[in-house]
């Protein structure tokens, strides 16, 4: 029993990056129908710079706070500087550059701190059960996740927001600046995706410390139905678990084979996804 | 005794690549009027409104509200000049819900929190008012449109444009939507410019109109006027 506690509490502290991470994909999907490739890039600068910050400084909370900081900067920039230009000839050539983009900031994060690994630390402790570092990533995520439904729903910023996601015409006629919607969506989004880093990184960084994390919140988004924040958030808390039981009761060679296995399940139950809606569009 | 045009159109011209929709249209329409633009499908009425508004760029030509140039104003700015577009189908966001459809409208005012506006479209529009909790997918075509309309008055327009109101919708809501328009104009002395292709409906309740065809205006005159006009009747607008 205390056994299947440890692996519960791990697997939703894992699952709680992934979460994170999804639900920084679904935001930019939802609002452009875009698969974000480069969100692990965007992550990465986070993470470095915090690494960078908290050296200096030597406290972890300043890295913190500059990493969220790098995170909606860059996302924002890359949204305006590289996405926008290409996204008005096609989509799918956007889509290719996000991809050029992970590789070419993880080239680079390699140039400038070097491609050896560095330590990075927790932001609490890591020991025990209840470990408070996982109480941490639990919390932080929860929170994010309730955030950003009270903006989504509550606020005329969301409002906003959705319009120009679900409608961009019929919300540039209601006097919003969609181009500024996107632009603040990627930059929500990346501030989301450096929180995951934040949570992903530790104990090592390196330029590909969050290939693997990024196969799973990509996972974590489809199953939960690319479109649907909530579904973001549940299906990394599923794959955390799911990973975390199996490597604890059958070893952990297996833990990658039941992400898959979570997303074949899914996905031939839920096509769509599991909190997935009906289409409400009509034409 | 002609009022002071509200919007006034100037050789207005604008093309899909090498296709030219619009060709030299100028068009005036007086504060308080309430005006058709009718033609055949592919006339140039849409491309008209759009191009007005700012969604469409124009080749050529001026756009005038109230005397300022808003022609390269993009659509999203020219709202808040008090210009207001119902696009063709309404363009109403089926995902949200009606309450926030409407709120959507006036949310560029710096006086949104003012509910005063939300309470008369309400009571504008009472079907509205029984669903503004529920999303505007589950709206009836008639419905869609008074929400359409009414996210436009959210924003307190002084001219409405409206492409094809009553597209797809039955000739008795049709009907309801165009007196209800006409009723609008005479009790708050809104502008209104409808483009419409069920040209007798719009007639009937217009004060004037404007034939387009290929992209040209090819006749103008009180609504009345046009309705007997049988050459043009004929000609342009098929009854």
């Amino acid at each position: 029993m205390t056994h299947f506690i440890n692996l519960t509490l791990n697997g939703l502290a894992t699952g709680a990056a992934y979460a994170a991470l999804a639900l920084s994909l679904v935001i930019i999907y939802q609002a452009t129908r875009l698969v974000n490739f480069a969100q692990p890039a965007l992550a990465l600068v986070a993470v470095y710079t915090a690494y960078t910050v908290t050296g200096i400084t030597g406290s972890y909370w300043l890295g913190f706070a500059a990493a969220l900081t790098a995170g909606l900067v860059a996302g924002a920039a890359v949204e305006r500087f590289v996405i926008r230009p290409i996204a008005r000839v096609s989509q799918l050539n956007a889509i290719i550059v996000t991809l050029g983009l992970l590789l070419v900031v993880q080239g680079l994060v390699g140039m400038v701190w070097g491609n050896e690994q560095h330590g990075f630390r927790y932001a609490f402790s890591y020991v025990g059960r209840f470990a408070p570092s996982s109480v941490f990533a639990l919390v932080s995520v929860g929170a994010v996740a309730l955030l950003l439904f009270a903006l989504y729903r509550f606020t005329p910023l969301g409002l906003r927001m959705r319009a120009a996601a679900f409608h961009p015409e019929a919300a540039r006629l209601s006097g919003v600046r969609v181009g500024l919607m996107l632009t603040a969506g990627w930059a929500i989004a990346s501030c989301i995706g450096a929180l995951a880093g934040m949570l992903a990184g530790p104990p090592f960084i390196s330029p590909n410390v969050f290939d693997v994390v990024f196969v799973y919140g990509i996972t974590a988004a489809v199953i939960g139905g690319l479109d649907n924040p909530f579904g973001a958030v549940v299906g990394g808390l599923l794959i955390g678990l799911g990973m975390s039981y199996v490597s604890g009761y059958a070893g952990p060679e297996l833990a990658t084979l039941t992400a898959l296995a979570i997303v074949v399940v899914v996905l031939s139950v839920r096509p769509d996804g599991i909190l997935s809606r009906p289409t409400a569009r009509k034409v | 005794m002609t009022a002071a045009p509200l919007l006034t159109v100037e050789g207005l011209s604008a093309s899909y690549g090498a296709v030219r929709a619009l060709d030299g249209v100028s068009l005036a329409i007086p504060a308080g009027g309430i005006c058709a633009v009718l033609g055949a499908n592919g006339a140039g009425k849409t491309t008209l409104l759009r191009t007005v508004t700012g969604l469409h760029p124009s080749s050529s030509g001026r756009v005038l509200l109230d005397g300022d140039d808003i022609t390269r104003l993009p659509a999203e700015k020219a709202i808040t000049r008090g210009l207001a577009h119902v696009p063709e189908g309404g363009g109403v966001i089926a995902e949200l819900t009606v309450e926030e459809n409407l709120r959507l409208g006036g949310l560029w005012r710096s006086d949104r929190r003012d509910r005063s506006t939300f309470t008369e479209v309400m009571e504008l529009f009472p079907p509205l008012a029984e669903r503004r909790g529920k999303t505007a997918s589950t709206l009836s075509g008639g419905e869609r449109q008074m929400l359409a309309i009414g996210r436009a008055l959210m924003g307190r327009p002084r001219i409405l444009l409206l492409d094809e109101p009553s597209l797809g919708l039955a000739p008795l809501v049709t009907r309801q939507i165009f007196g209800l328009l006409r009723d609008l104009r005479d009790r708050t002395g809104l502008t209104v410019v409808l483009v419409e292709q069920n040209a007798a409906g719009a007639l009937a309740v217009t004060d004037t109109g404007f034939v387009l065809n290929q992209g040209r205006v090819v006749a103008e005159g009180a609504s009345s006027e046009l309705l007997s006009d049988d050459r043009t009747r004929h000609a342009y607008l098929g009854f």
